[in-house]
């Protein structure tokens, strides 16, 4: 009777494959099905961002640092702006504040939506991808509006914002909440207790608290982890110690803890929305009055010199930031997120880092993946919501 | 083509027959690299509906797809990765650069970015925005449609 | 912030290493000397008065032509006690390296790799010391200011051959002969 060898086979998943969510390299060791090791390959989209920012100057940024964690645009051109205000030493006015909350509340719904969109395609509800996008798409509405542009509005800039608020602005931002919450509670209908959606994912990828907190992830896998930590409530920013909100946390650590986790940050970001909402006039300040960062509105570049000097010294030199560095944390829809500036007094960076949430959940990937099956390495991935642009940069 | 009055029965020629067959029914491989990506597959939803024009099921093996679209920035690491794609695809074959970044380096003209996808693989549209609308891309897709229209058998 | 209360935590538990610089921002920003890294991290993280479990963030700066030319950043969070701490590292221009933390916090595995890959800075026992964004046959570190934003080369659009064809068919013929050996 001959003897039975068995030997592990060596899987190569990506970097092009449907469900890895941009370019991500798997090479899976399988003994059957089981996983016994992932060694995950990244920098397929390596773009030298943080090259390319030193070269440029502080306001020429933002639409670089947009195109990083292209879910979260908004979030990541606040957190940039942020660091350089800090900087600047300068004090954001309090409407701005309030609408910055409003755009990143929105950015997170819009980033939580394309997450549920492509997880619950890949686990197999194709029907919730085409939901999902068609409310996006309310939302992108609202970026066309404030700035032309769908998904990378460039809105926000250092000192504020670029523009006013569009008229119809309040009435587009309430249709979409008031249309929202209907449709949130459709998704829930469709997987929250459905047998088969529980079935793959209920133990599956699971990570314990102590492994969160060791491999430094700090956002949405980690409070379904059990770890009560949102940068909103820990280190307040823009004004976000004045609003009522919860944070919800899951004990899990599992898939279905992720999923439930973020669909009720989808809920708490349709309040804070409203909070914010109620708090905006239609009209007002929209940026400091330092004339040194802010370009004056065009009716008076046409008319006064001064404004013309002061928007032609802006737009080609730019203005310069007092050296130092500079790191604000941000809870951006995967985590903490922030650029860490350094200047030298000049009006270039000296070096733009940003903190990518996505390295550190493909880090932690093998310790989710490893003992598991391989059709629930699909499930995991999609859960940990990695964007390949921040992870590579 | 000619049209019988009575005996519903079109009469045309094998060329025409085969452009309106492989135009009307382009089906891309899935090749979304960056930000590009996400309104490709909001081009595929239900607002933008690409099925209408043909192109209904992305395909996830590059042996079962004629169109690779290239959405994204190409970096220099990924350029083998798209070169074996596109060799594995079976004629015939078309690509569309999607953006600006896979057709000219985009906004990113330093050491990691390929700058433009046409380095690498022969490009037969170019899709210029950043990202484009759906719409945009959808009239690249019309373009492409026209282009095997004319295309020759021979 | 309570920066100063911070400080003091910080030379009750290791005393004679930090210098306390001024920061703008939430983070209490001390420079620590090379040798002592692991010591310290070692302690800032199972003091239970200190308590930073999270590695928020490991980075480096370079300020070529200055010397010391490296400025290598940690960025520590404290959950439970609400405090961030910015930890800096002076290195030199040539031969910079450091002892590695990953040992200590887990998340530094793939952070200190993206160092090395970026600047050039050696993690003495990192275990898994390769490049990470970079494609593993690059040459030279991009991060650096004296490395070019642009290069004007052309993309390598093949791999090279892992195996030269002499060492295919032999490892194919091994393989066949193993398979024989079993099923005989």
């Amino acid at each position: 009777m001959p003897a039975v060898r068995t030997e592990t086979m060596t899987v190569n998943m990506g970097p092009q494959h449907p469900s890895t969510h941009g370019v991500l390299r798997l090479v899976l060791e399988l003994d059957g099905e089981t996983v016994l090791s992932a060694a995950p390959t990244i920098g397929y989209l390596h773009t030298g961002i943080e090259k390319t920012a030193e070269q440029k100057k502080w306001q020429q940024v933002i639409p670089l640092v947009e195109r990083m964690d292209y879910l979260s645009a908004q979030s990541n051109s606040m957190a940039f702006c942020m660091s350089v205000e800090k900087l600047l030493g300068v004090e954001i006015p309090e409407r701005v504040k309030n609408i910055r909350v409003l755009l990143a509340e929105l950015q997170r719904i819009n980033s939580h939506l394309v997450w549920l969109g492509t997880h619950g395609m890949e686990v197999g509800a194709v029907s919730v991808m085409l939901y999902c996008f068609r409310e996006r798409e309310l939302l992108l509405n609202i970026n066309e509006m404030i700035a032309g542009f769908r998904l990378f509005p460039s809105y926000m800039r250092v000192g504020g914002l670029r523009e006013d608020l569009p008229r119809g602005f309040h009435e587009a931002v309430l249709a979409f909440l008031d249309r929202f919450a209907g449709k949130l509670d459709e998704y829930e209908d469709l997987l929250t207790k459905n047998e088969i959606y529980l079935k793959r994912t209920i133990g599956v990828g699971a990570i314990s608290k102590e492994n969160a907190i060791a491999y430094g992830l700090l956002g949405p896998i980690a409070r379904a982890a059990g770890v009560a930590y949102d940068v909103r409530k820990a280190f307040p920013y823009m004004g976000y110690e004045t609003y009522d909100f919860a944070v919800p946390t899951a004990t899990a650590g599992d898939v279905y803890a992720r999923y439930t986790v973020r669909v009720a940050e989808m809920r708490e970001s349709m309040k804070l929305c409203r909070q914010a909402l109620a708090r905006i006039s239609p009209t007002g300040q929209y940026a400091i009055d330092d004339p040194r960062i802010t370009p004056p509105p065009k009716d008076r570049v046409y008319t006064e010199m001064e404004a013309l000097i002061q928007h032609f010294l802006i737009y080609s030199q730019g203005f310069s930031v007092p050296a130092g560095e500079a790191y604000v944390p941000v809870e951006g829809p995967r985590g903490e997120q922030g650029f860490h500036v350094v200047s030298d007094g000049t009006n270039r960076p000296w070096r733009v880092k940003s903190r990518a949430p996505s390295l550190l959940a493909c880090q932690a990937l093998e310790q989710m993946i490893v003992g598991g099956l391989i059709a629930d390495v699909i499930a995991v991935i999609g859960s940990i919501d990695v964007v390949m642009g921040d992870v590579d940069r | 083509m000619g049209l019988e009055s009575e005996i519903p029965v079109l009469t045309t020629s094998v060329e025409k027959m085969v452009q309106w067959a492989r135009r009307s029914s382009i089906w891309p491989v899935t090749f979304g690299l960056a930000c590009c990506a996400i309104e490709m597959m909001a081009m595929s939803c239900s607002r933008y509906d690409i099925a209408r024009f043909g192109a209904e099921v992305f395909r996830g093996s590059p042996r079962q797809s004629d169109l690779m679209i290239i959405a994204g920035r190409l970096s220099r690491k990924m350029a083998p990765a798209l070169r074996r794609i596109y060799d594995q695809m079976p004629e015939p074959k078309w690509v569309i650069s999607m953006g600006a970044c896979a057709s000219i380096g985009g906004v990113f003209d330093n050491y990691a970015i390929v700058q433009g996808v046409d380095q690498v693989v022969p490009v037969d549209v170019y899709v210029p925005g950043c990202p484009p609308r759906p719409e945009s891309l959808i009239y690249g897709i019309v373009q492409l449609q026209r282009k095997i229209a004319e295309q020759r058998l021979s | 912030m309570d920066s100063s209360a911070l400080i003091d935590l910080l030379e009750g538990a290791v005393p004679g290493v930090f210098e306390a610089v001024a920061s703008v921002d939430l983070q209490t920003t001390v420079y620590v000397p090379r040798e002592r890294v692991v010591e310290i991290a070692q302690a800032l993280r199972d003091r239970p008065e200190l308590g930073f479990e999270f590695l928020a963030e490991v980075t480096a700066v370079d300020y070529w032509p200055r010397e010391p030319r490296f400025e290598l950043v940690y960025v520590l969070v404290s959950i439970e006690h609400r405090r961030r701490l910015r930890l800096k590292v002076r290195l030199p221009g040539a031969d910079p390296h450091v002892a590695t933390v990953s040992g200590i916090w887990p998340a530094a595995n793939w952070l200190e790799r993206e160092v090395w890959d970026m600047f050039g800075i050696a993690f003495d026992g990192h275990p898994d010391p390769r490049r990470l964004l970079m494609p593993e046959d690059w040459d030279g570190f991009p991060l650096r200011k004296d490395f070019p934003v642009q290069i004007r080369r052309p993309a390598y659009a093949a791999e090279p051959l892992q195996v030269t064809e002499q060492e295919f068919r032999q490892n194919v013929q091994r393989d066949r002969l193993s398979r024989q050996g079993h099923e005989g």
